[in-house]
């Protein structure tokens, strides 16, 4: 029975995003999801680790927890940035939106790819993006 | 024989001879003093225990509790034949009593109980197999102990106070043994209908090589999200093993298609696409067409056909197969 | 930082992505793409995928940058080996990679590559022909 376990991980550098994307990996296949779940969440990781690198100058961190809630197991990623923040969120979250030279999926995809995602940003407070996938 | 306080009454044991260890002498005093041996040997605080009464008089709770069970309202002899509730009995009591006289606490959970668990999972899932039983009957199997057992305390606890406090920790726990059973059964059932649930997916699922480098998906009935994202998996990983460059999905076993459908077609299509091979959607009947049309839904970039036979001439003008008939003679 | 490998194979030229890339390594793949390009006068580039297991919205792009740029410079580019996971994850993340060509394995990405450039040679015959 595996304790569920706050990982907290920096996101300064893109060593540190392939880093959260073997974090993701290797906790989603120990919690026993299967392997499209697993492509599924990493995808995501990657997208939102990116959005920090991206747009927050001072970085940020990703904490990983594993859920259990009964019979159900999950696993969920909450990534922190002090950037700027985002004015429009609901604009940012339209398919193709982008305020750098992106192809701008990088929210609305990863939102795609989990079960769960939540959203809470203002400029100049930051960015703080939650999602979750259960088994 | 050490001298010692206690020893002093040797004199008076006639015979004894030097006792060269402590059991010994503690075995001269109890003849001499006729105490149960039991009670010497044992702990204090564990004098009294409904699990130790239990223990001294299994045999007979057992016969009593089998009885209770045999002659119950409502027992299904067709389920349950009188020879398997004996052996079950048995091994449940035999279990209880080793584990409580073991030390086990009042707490389920704890590692001491783990044998009678799992006699109790085996049981129970095995009944969920079988046909005809219901969450609770092995629930009302292990309540039925509580009446021999209250029975048998009242008789041999002296003291009524204590006789009162053994019964209620006697009832609480096959109190929780009971609800035990009525969970594992619950959770077994469900992983139970999970699993066939995942058969029945993966056997209406069958993918068909219609050539060398062709492959067919024939689907038939209702299209859910679940059933969906198992059909897509099911087509790539088949197009990865047979090396296909075509896969024709067929939908004209489908019952309904709306938009949701459609766009896990698309979809399927598009992930098709970027493992480099290419679908083709067949099956397309008239009133599908125009459905679709309607709802403003369209198979964009998809190869569509109305019937398999359709598909399989466009695949082979893609693969540049040309089909021809053999002149007699 | 360590560079990811590109081969030569006739006139084509093969690169085989083995490890989780950060972003300074994809776009040092492209620039080494495109410089070895035009040194080697490649008519084909084959980027097989097959052992990679994420695709991500960025390296999706590289991809498609990959392919208009070695477009721009003459030569076809053929992308082969998408795990079916990673195909479910980018379309479901709106990627459809609809300007790169893919084949399912290095074999059969050979064979497209191979028609590809005699496709491109042919339209430029008849444009030479129009002339």
């Amino acid at each position: 029975m595996i304790a569920p376990a706050i990982e907290e991980l920096p996101l300064d550098s893109e060593h540190d995003v392939v880093s959260v994307r073997q974090t993701v990996r290797t906790a989603m296949s120990e919690m026993g999801f299967g392997l499209v779940d697993r492509t599924k969440m990493v995808t995501a990781a990657s997208e939102l680790a990116r959005n920090i690198m991206d747009y927050a100058d001072c970085g940020g961190v990703v904490r990983v927890e594993q859920l259990s809630e009964g019979l159900r197991v999950g696993l969920r990623l909450t990534f922190v940035d002090e950037g700027p923040g985002i004015a429009d969120v609901d604009l940012a979250l339209t398919d193709g939106y982008s305020s750098g030279d992106g192809l701008g999926l990088g929210l609305s995809g990863a939102r795609r790819l989990v079960n769960e995602f939540d959203i809470v940003s203002s400029p100049g407070r930051g960015t703080t993006v939650t999602v979750t996938r259960w088994r | 024989m050490r001298a010692g306080a206690g020893w002093s009454r040797r004199d008076s044991l006639g015979d004894c001879e030097d006792t060269a260890t402590v059991g010994d002498a503690v075995a001269e005093r109890q003849c001499l003093w006729r105490l149960p041996r039991k009670e010497f040997d044992m702990p204090s605080g564990q004098a009294t225990t409904w699990h130790h009464v239990l223990a001294e008089h299994r045999d007979a709770v057992l016969k009593d509790w089998i009885a209770e069970q045999l002659g119950a309202a409502g027992r299904r002899t067709d389920l349950l034949p009188e020879g398997d509730l004996r052996r079950e009995s048995t091994e449940f009591l035999a279990l209880l009593v080793a584990a409580a006289e073991g030390g086990a606490g009042p707490d389920l959970d704890a590692p001491d109980w783990v044998s009678l668990r799992e006699f109790l999972v085996d049981l129970s899932r095995a009944r969920v197999q079988q046909q005809g039983f219901s969450p609770s009957e092995t629930a009302v199997q292990v309540f039925s102990l509580k009446k021999p057992l209250f029975a048998l305390l009242q008789a041999e606890m002296a003291d009524t106070e204590t006789m009162l406090s053994e019964r209620w920790a006697a009832s609480a726990l096959i109190d929780k043994i009971g609800l035990y059973t009525v969970e594992v059964y619950l959770e077994s059932r469900e992983s139970i209908i999970a699993r066939q649930q995942h058969e029945m997916l993966e056997l209406s699922t069958p993918v068909v090589q219609l050539w060398e480098g062709i492959i067919c998906l024939p689907l038939i009935g209702t299209l859910d999200s679940t059933r969906t994202q198992v059909v897509m998996e099911t087509l790539l990983q088949s197009i990865v093993d047979t090396r296909s460059r075509i896969a024709v999905i067929d939908i004209t076993g489908v019952s309904t298609v709306d938009t949701l459908v459609a766009q896990h077609l698309i979809k399927t299509a598009a992930a098709a696409r970027l493992m480099g091979a290419q679908c083709i959607i067949s099956g397309i009947r008239p009133q599908i067409a125009q459905t679709m049309v309607h709802l403003g839904v369209g198979f964009e970039g998809v190869m569509t056909t109305g019937s398999v036979s359709d598909a399989l001439e466009r695949a082979f003008r893609v693969l540049d197969v040309a089909v021809t008939h053999r002149e007699p003679g | 930082m360590e560079r990811i490998p590109i081969l030569r194979l006739g006139d084509c030229l093969l690169v085989s992505i083995q490890v989780d890339m950060h972003d300074r390594l994809a776009m040092a793949l492209q620039d080494d793409l495109t410089a070895k390009v035009v040194e080697s006068r490649a008519r084909g580039v084959l980027v097989d995928i097959s052992a990679i297991d994420m695709v991500d919205s960025f390296i999706g792009r590289m991809l498609g940058t990959i392919a208009a740029m070695t477009r721009a410079l003459g030569a076809e580019t053929v992308v082969v080996g998408m795990q079916p996971a990673v195909a479910i994850t980018l379309v479901e993340l709106g990627l459809t990679l609809s300007t790169v060509q893919t084949s399912l394995d290095i074999d059969s990405g050979i064979e497209l590559l191979q028609e590809l450039i005699a496709a491109d040679s042919v339209g430029a015959d008849r444009d030479r022909a129009g002339d």
